[in-house]
């Protein structure tokens, strides 16, 4: 490897992984997950591991620290970490190592916490195992860890089981469990996976800077090229099980020299450019160009949301018993998920929702879609207020073929007993003009040869197809009636970055071709800023902020838009 | 994997089948279970024509008599044929079983299935009604159920119903509350599907398998509890030949040493119970691979 | 902590009112004439209408019902005719029997089965978990009278390791003074070691025959959720902190696993009460349930139903026991009440 190494090199790595392979003992015979994995990791320096879903940058970790599974095995290599060979150790040595030498952050963080156990007793676990403390002094000891972790009233905090914490809070619970006993080496795993962006960045400024305080080594696993390179020294890309290419952040994205490093690049989105720079190259420039955006149609807009609210009434247990036995207890206040919305649409228009976890902004597509009754409010749909056609039979109702929506995950939106041709067929068959035989099969293909879906693929059923299959078989389906306008709910949250990029582009020629309106609900201001003419952004079921999509990015004007924007992780490559 | 392998063409059957075979290949203890409960089916059809013996009939010379070769499993104090009277009775005790499971089937499925995708009063009555019959031990219930509508076959069919009906509920309620939100479904709405579509046509099929594994392990507890309620007195009377009753008629005799009245048909009703529980433990591995332990 | 289990008692409210509900609709819905079955098989004409107009049964169905729930309250559950004794008196003498013989069947039935699964999850795929398996899915399949009456011939009648399975104790001894009811405790309190030896060695078979039927249910919960705490995310956590296998297992892991095994206990309780009725006829087992089968074959229905009854109320009590155990486990359920 002709890399360029950080000076402090010259003394023998603190990390070294020698053509490690890992092998998976399944029903069809040992499987390789991991394949002649080579890295050396310096005290002090952060590495990241980039790749897809399965390319074995998850496996790599969990070897490192030998907690994979019983299925799986060192075939082949070594590890060796401050001297101590880990692949051939016994298991007590190892376990003295990990928690105090090298210790584990996870992605789901609550889940990661025994959840019948005080956080802060969980703390002392590890500090007492690892002798670091006394169970006299453990308390005072596990406080002082939460206080590293920048957890405002610690003492507080100790009592507290997690369920009764936040997602950010209880990664920075997992840290401080992970960081009690001062090891060298962190290994975080896609920690900040299913966070939210602001969130995201605390964690990851947090885990940047108590690795800089403490000289610590980190490695950084994670599926996005963004992330990594904006928080790491080096970067090393996997695929299928193999390294492809370790080169420092800057490099990975001014010059990568692997084609799969190229086109996750590629893909990964970013500030300064278009849809089709997402694909790789020779893709891109054989597709059409994007089309001049035209200013939306003048005139009667499609859509208008006029004061929409949403709320749902809180329960409490004690006061409805109360009031079963005839108490009078006052109803608690009611929990507005969306509070008082108003917007247009234009025809043409694709128009971008953005907001964190439990902004509404799901309530409000639901809600859109007639699928959820709102509490008030209207929605006039080519000048039709739709709200007054109740959701129960709204099925019924001739306005249902003219919105259509997209779902976030594609797996769960598509019927397991139905084949791919089913699926699309279902809205023909229901609301459709009478096709049916040959004629209804000749429209199928249509659609599937509009969202690129070989017809082959057609007779399979979900569990055959892939991630990206099945999400053309739900854009197929939504499109299958022409609809006016489609809301598309996160539909590439579910994605690995390459298939998304592809996801993205198609939604974007569909609508250019049949002339439909978006909305497009997501948590990502990058996507949305290449997707979408308009964009709002929600806050706690409210507008933060409204306007042209690329007049927001480049000057937002609410503080939390800036915030958002910030919580970007931006690649050193400007 | 099986995207690589699947056939483009017809996989749907196929592909179930082939499962079916690699599951039995997998487990050979599944496919002795189908071997058994295609032998329990046979008995029952044309057990009583070719039985050596009439299962009625007493011969009080050969009473009490050990296994031999005229009496493979010996006789009984009347000295009525004890193999003939096992086989005789595998149709009364099969009746028993599948007609309380497929009444409870019909019955616990709808209401689950409704309860658990319509929500509301419909869920708030059918929870109170199976969560009263859970707060009874199940096996006390049926007794009271039998002693109070009456000492007879339908009776106990009834009762054994009544008591698996909650189980049913249970699960069918679950599985289509779940699903209520699923992505598919809401999907369905958009398509047009009105909710009875959504309910028959896309929900069902779906719940259809696990209330198959459900069905059974349900018969081999139904044909405990009614061979339970007739070794305690309640439903089939003497002299008709059925497997709970012959264990209680030959209980005296153990102590004497005669064990061979009641073990036999003990032990037929013990394999009868196995078979359908391996049955189900086999169709929950080729329904839900996930769910395997 | 008072709160929490108040609230609970209310949660079974509802069950209570469901249970004398059924338990009067199967009084009323008894085929022919219910004064007839009360009144036994020998009854004259006029002492039927004479035991209709006593019970009532002349009246309007609200009205019996109020009657009949007044004579709950106040303990009466009408008379046995077979002995003579009001039926309230007579399921309180036999209950402790019954609930010696069904507690001790459930102790030795958890001393095996819990370790036995948790043994089996941690050791996936070894010969305890193929042990384990099967003892979950024949356990299951055996009725538990038939393993009763196997039981007794192997150690009554070949082996003579067991006593003849006629009763609670052997004629020759008295039993002892009644503190709790059970007597292997009374006859320890009393420091009779003789008739304890004696009434361990007329209840040690009877009680794991019931602990070998209950054993399955508990071994099998035991090890999926053992299974699928040990693949959880927390315990992944746990292993990357380097804590001791055993801190990890019992300390985090089998504290979780409890949760799901609590809840299986009272579906075990329910099968247990219904067996132990089986298992009291077998071993000839003066407790409520042998009584509610003599009761039954001489068409003697106020036993029947106090047995009903007295049983379903029981269950209800134990399930709210279990309800406050979970509580106190999982911290979720507390703190959210």
């Amino acid at each position: 490897m002709n890399v360029h190494l950080p000076a402090n090199h010259i003394q023998p790595p603190l990390l070294e992984v020698q053509d490690l392979t890992v092998e998976f003992a399944t029903r069809r015979g040992a499987v390789r997950a991991v394949e002649k994995v080579n890295l050396t990791l310096a005290k002090g320096e952060t590495l990241g591991i980039v790749g897809e879903s399965g390319s074995g940058k998850s496996v790599t970790s969990y070897t490192v620290m030998r907690i994979l599974d019983r299925a799986g095995r060192i075939a082949e290599g070594t590890i060796t970490f401050g001297g101590v060979d880990v692949g051939n150790a016994p298991e007590s040595t190892v376990r003295a190592l990990r928690g105090r030498e090298m210790s584990m952050i996870f992605q789901n963080p609550r889940a990661a916490l025994n959840p019948i156990r005080k956080v802060g007793k969980q703390i002392e676990d590890v500090l007492i195992e690892h002798v670091q403390a006394q169970p006299s002094d453990a308390k005072e000891k596990a406080i002082e860890v939460l206080k590293a972790v920048r957890i405002a009233r610690p003492e507080e905090r100790y009592h507290a089981y997690p369920f009764e914490l936040s997602g950010g809070m209880c990664q920075r619970i997992v840290i401080a469990l992970a960081l009690a006993c001062r090891p060298q080496l962190l290994i975080a795993d896609e920690p900040t996976t299913g966070l939210d962006v602001t969130t995201q960045k605390a964690v990851m400024d947090l885990v940047v800077e108590l690795a800089r305080e403490r000289n610590m080594a980190t490695i950084l696993i994670t599926h996005d090229l963004g992330l990594a390179a904006a928080y790491c020294d080096r970067v090393m890309v996997m695929e299928k099980g193999r390294v492809v290419e370790t080169a420092t952040a800057e490099a990975i994205f001014r010059a990568p020299r692997h084609a799969y490093t190229r086109k996750l690049m590629r893909a990964t989105p970013r500030g300064g450019i278009t849809l089709r720079d997402l694909l790789p190259e020779e893709i891109a420039t054989e597709m059409a160009p994007l089309g001049v955006k035209v200013p939306p149609a003048s005139g009667q807009p499609l859509l208008v949301v006029e004061n929409l609210i949403k709320e749902y009434p809180r329960q409490s247990a004690v006061s409805s018993l109360a009031r079963m036995f005839g108490a009078k207890v006052a109803a608690p206040e009611p929990f507005r998920a969306v509070d008082g919305i108003s917007f247009s649409l234009a025809k043409g228009e694709s128009l971008g929702l953005v907001g964190e976890s439990g902004c509404g902004k799901s309530t409000t597509s639901m809600m859109l879609m007639r699928l959820l009754d709102p509490t008030s409010g209207q929605i006039i749909f080519k000048g039709e207020d739709l709200s007054k056609i109740p959701a129960r039979t709204f099925a019924r109702s001739p306005w249902r073929s003219r919105i259509q929506m997209v779902f976030q995950d594609p797996t769960d939106s598509l019927n397991p007993r139905f084949t791919a041709a089913r699926s699309i067929a279902d809205p023909l068959l229901q609301m459709g003009e009478n096709v049916s035989g040959p004629a209804l099969r000749a429209r199928v293909e249509e659609l599937a040869r509009l969202v690129g879906l070989p017809s082959p693929f057609l007779d399979r059923f979900p569990h055959q197809l892939s991630g990206g299959q099945k999400a053309r078989v739900g854009i197929a389906r939504a499109i299958a009636l022409d609809p006016e306008l489609v809301v598309l709910d996160e539909p590439t949250a579910a994605l690995d970055v390459s298939v998304q990029a592809v996801v993205l582009n198609l939604l974007h020629d569909l609508k250019q071709r049949l002339g439909m309106s978006y909305i497009f609900v997501s948590h990502d201001l990058e996507v949305v800023r290449m997707l979408c003419d308009r964009v709002i952004v929600m806050r706690a079921g409210g507008i933060v902020e409204e306007g042209e999509t690329a007049a927001v990015m480049a000057a937002p004007k609410a503080e939390y838009t800036r915030e958002l924007l910030s919580s970007i992780p931006h690649p050193p490559i400007y | 994997m099986s995207t690589a392998t699947a056939d483009a063409a017809a996989p749907s059957k196929d592909g179930i089948l082939s499962h079916a075979r690699h599951i039995v290949s997998e487990n050979p203890v599944t496919g002795v279970s189908f071997a058994l409960f295609a032998l329990f089916l046979l008995a029952a059809i044309i057990g009583p024509f070719i039985v050596p013996y009439d299962p009625l009939a007493s011969d009080t010379a050969a009473a009490l008599q050990a296994p031999s070769a005229a009496h493979w499993f010996g006789t009984d104090q009347l000295g009525r044929d004890i193999f003939s009277r096992v086989v005789v009775a595998t149709r009364l005790d099969m009746i028993i079983a599948i007609a309380s499971v497929a009444l409870v089937f019909l019955a616990g499925g709808f209401a689950g299935i409704a309860s658990g995708y319509f929500g509301g009063w419909t869920d708030r009555i059918v929870g109170r009604v199976s969560d009263t019959i859970m707060a009874f031990p199940l096996f006390v219930l049926a007794m009271g159920i039998v002693a109070a509508l009456g000492n007879t076959v339908t009776n106990i069919i009834i009762a054994t119903a009544i008591i698996n009906f909650p189980l049913y509920v249970r699960v069918a309620r679950a599985e289509a509350n779940v699903r209520r939100e699923a992505g598919f479904v809401q999907a369905a709405r958009l398509s047009g599907n009105s909710e009875m579509r959504i309910l028959l046509g896309h929900i069902a099929p779906n719940i259809l398998p696990l209330m198959m594994v459900q069905v059974s392990l349900t018969m081999g507890y139904a044909i405990l509890n009614a061979a339970g309620l007739s070794f305690i007195g309640l439903g089939v009377r003497p002299p008709t030949p059925e497997w709970g009753i012959m264990v209680a008629e030959g209980a005296s005799f153990i102590i004497s040493g005669e064990w061979w009245i009641a073990f036999f048909p003990g032990v037929t009703l013990m394999l009868a119970v196995f078979c359908f529980n391996l049955l189900g433990d086999g169709l929950r591995d080729l329904v839900d691979p996930q769910r395997r332990t | 902590m008072f709160r929490q289990i108040a609230k609970r008692l209310m949660t079974a409210i509802p069950s209570i009112i469901g249970v004398i509900i059924v338990t009067f609709l199967l009084t009323r819905v008894l085929p022919g004439d219910t004064a007839a079955y009360f009144a036994g098989p020998a009854a004259s004409e006029q002492a039927i209408s004479e035991i209709r107009a006593k019970l009532g049964l002349d009246r309007s169905l609200p009205v019996q019902f109020v009657a009949y729930v007044q004579d709950l309250a106040t303990g009466n559950l009408g008379t046995s005719l077979t002995t003579g004794q009001p039926v309230i008196e007579d399921i309180r003498a036999r209950l402790p029997a019954s609930a010696e013989l069904t507690l001790l069947g459930l102790l030795i039935s958890i001393l095996v089965a819990v370790p036995l699964g948790i043994l089996a999850a941690v050791k996936q795929g070894s010969w305890i978990d193929h042990l384990c398996r099967i003892v979950a899915t024949a356990g299951v399949s055996l009725p538990v009278f038939f393993t009763g009456l196997l039981l007794v011939y192997v150690f009554y009648y070949i082996l003579g390791w067991a006593p003849a399975p006629l009763g609670r104790l052997d004629f020759f001894y008295t039993s002892p003074t009644t503190i709790t009811g059970f007597y292997l405790i009374d006859s320890l309190l009393t420091g009779d070691i003789e008739v304890f030896r004696a009434a361990w060695s007329q209840i040690w078979l009877p009680a794991v025959t019931l602990a070998i039927f209950s054993l399955a249910p508990i071994a099998r919960m035991t090890r999926a959720s053992m299974l699928a705490v040990l693949a959880s995310d927390f315990v992944r956590t746990a292993r990357a902190s380097g804590l001791k296998p055993s801190k990890v297992v019992m300390g985090y892991a089998f504290r979780n696993a409890l949760l799901p095994i609590i809840t299986t206990l009272g579906m075990v309780f329910s099968f247990l009460l219904g067996a132990n009725v089986l298992v009291e006829k077998v071993f000839a087992w003066p407790g409520i349930g042998s009584y509610a089968i003599e009761a039954l074959i001489t068409s003697d229905y106020a036993p029947v139903q106090g047995f009903v009854l007295a049983m379903a109320i029981l269950y209800v009590l134990l399930n709210l026991a279990i309800d406050i155990l979970y509580g106190l486990v999982d911290p979720r359920v507390r703190i959210e009440a």
